[in-house]
């Protein structure tokens, strides 16, 4: 039960910066069509930082908690950073391997951020 | 129920999953096979192969004999007429592509109503929508109603609008819901509109007679009923093959070819273009035996005693919640979906896999029926001949412990 351990499970469970930001936020959404998962994100950058992240939506533990640490990670950082987050390091966030099977649950909520972070980038050029 | 030595007959079933003995629940997908029909496979090989209905040497002359022969044991399965009637594909979803192409493409023109039902697979719901896009037809669906039944009022309904195809799905590869197929099939030919029907979750499971449904098409698949994957059953009466155009060209469907021009080969051989899938034909055949061996109908009893059993262990799972009926068993097959209001389905697969229990969690391929029903995915257990209800306590204690585990 290594994929279920205490830590995800608490991120799951009580899942961190959940919800919307209401004014001055970009949102973008994403989903795995195969298994449901869905996640919107809501940021907003100041300064060529995060200022401010939250996420909402409805999937599996190993979806869910990996976005709940992936926002905690990223709050406050300088986009440039955020734009070199790889599968690698949700991995290490989660403190498991994550199977083949259940990689597209790991990475939503980082595709989401990383689209995201991207177009802000091009946006500053 | 079916004695358990039958389980002996399962190379499969002794194996160890993460430390456990395997416990298969994903038969709706697809079925483990027997030795014999392994055994046969090899045999082929080993002792028979060759191209078919193309030499008059030793090998070729066998190699036709064993394909032939697992078509006449077929028809026979099925009560067909003939073995004209039956036409080998890859599987299930082929064959009701077959019948799009040919009479989807050849007798349906604009604004033809295509009548289906909210309970199908993708493969009886994409092919029509190509065959809307190609030829301007209506396609309506018979919708499902609160207690996992087909709304037959708002079938009668679209029945006066005269369709020129009803197509439906026999057992419900979610909900388990067996739909009455000899009453929409009589209703269907009074309007004048000819039936496919779906069977690939009925005929593995019961007794199936073409006569006394009189569809006049019946699709279903080798691979969930025991026998090798690359094997689907088109099943059609003879009458109406006649008059179809083939589906593919090329080599064996042809009786005399110039360059302008071609004639078509007798049934079934006209809508069998290349060569075939020759030894999983012959191990299908051997599938045929061993099923009958056992007897459908106890197949079917088998079940219907464990799916009971199940659901009545289920419902006192806390949290889970059945998606189809609960009570009927009288009318649903071997399978239950379901979703648990603390975990995923997802989760909940990964968490049995881990107790060696194999489940299915997704969409199954039903994707507008989940959605109808405000549900993103379910798990489903789906059994077969060689489940027991010990399994059955092994899924519900794991169950338990994922319920504990999320809920705590």
């Amino acid at each position: 039960m290594d994929l279920y351990k205490k830590e995800i499970l608490d991120h799951y469970k009580n899942p961190r910066n959940f919800g919307k930001i209401k004014t001055e936020a970009k949102s973008t959404h994403g989903e795995n069509p195969s298994c449901g998962d869905s996640i919107n994100m809501d940021i907003v950058f100041k300064q060529g930082r995060i200022e401010n992240i939250k996420f909402s939506g409805d999937g599996c533990a190993i979806a869910i908690a990996a976005a709940s640490m992936l926002t905690e990670k990223v709050k406050g950082m300088k986009i440039v950073d955020v734009a070199d987050i790889g599968f690698q390091d949700i991995q290490k966030l989660l403190g498991v391997e994550v199977s083949h099977s259940r990689k597209n649950c790991a990475i939503l909520a980082l595709n989401v951020l990383r689209k995201m972070v991207l177009q802000e980038l091009k946006q500053q050029k | 129920m079916l004695d358990p030595k039958i389980r002996d007959d399962f190379p499969i079933l002794s194996l160890e999953v993460n430390g456990k003995p395997l416990v298969y629940f994903d038969n709706a997908a697809t079925s483990q096979k027997p030795q014999a029909v392994i055994d046969k496979l090899v045999e082929y090989y080993e002792t028979s192969n060759a191209n078919i209905h193309r030499g008059i040497h030793y090998l070729s002359e066998k190699a036709t004999e064993g394909y032939e022969e697992s078509k006449k044991k077929v028809a026979r399965f099925i009560n067909a007429k003939s073995y004209k009637e039956i036409i080998y594909t890859r599987n299930a979803t082929e064959s009701i592509n077959l019948v799009a192409y040919t009479l989807g493409l050849s007798s349906l023109s604009k604004g033809d109503l295509v009548i289906s039902t909210e309970m199908e697979h993708h493969s009886n719901i994409i092919p029509w929508q190509i065959i809307k896009k190609h030829k301007k037809i209506d396609v309506e669906f018979v919708p499902v109603r609160d207690d996992y039944t087909l709304d037959i009022d708002e079938y009668k309904k679209l029945l006066q609008r005269k369709p020129k195809l009803v197509t439906f799905v026999h057992a419900s590869n979610v909900l388990g819901t067996i739909n009455p197929a000899k009453e929409i099939t009589r209703l269907a030919h009074k309007a004048g509109a000819f039936v496919l029907i779906d069977g690939a979750q009925s005929v593995p499971h019961m007794k199936i007679d073409v006569e006394d449904i009189d569809c006049d098409f019946l699709a279903f698949s080798s691979h969930k009923m025991c026998g090798p994957t690359g094997i689907g059953v088109l099943y059609g009466k003879q009458e109406i093959l006649e008059e179809l155009d083939p589906f593919m060209g090329g080599g064996d469907m042809i009786n005399h070819v110039t360059y302008e021009e071609s004639t078509w080969n007798k049934l079934p051989w006209k809508f069998e273009a290349g060569t075939p899938n020759i030894a999983d034909a012959v191990a299908f055949g051997a599938t045929v035996d061993y099923l009958e061996k056992i007897g459908m109908r106890d197949i079917e009893k088998h079940e219907r005693e464990l799916v009971s059993y199940a659901l009545d262990k289920m419902k006192k799972v806390k949290g889970l919640e059945i998606f189809g009926q609960d009570d009927r068993v009288e009318s649903r097959g071997g399978m239950v979906a379901f979703t648990l209001k603390y975990a995923h389905p997802h989760d909940v697969a990964q968490l049995l896999d881990e107790e060696g229990i194999a489940v299915r969690s997704g969409h199954h391929c039903a994707q507008p029926l989940h959605e109808k029903f405000k549900k993103s995915t379910t798990s489903r257990a789906s059994f077969y001949l060689y489940n027991t209800k010990e399994e059955v306590d092994k899924m519900i204690a794991a169950l338990d412990r994922v319920v504990e585990l999320f809920h705590s």
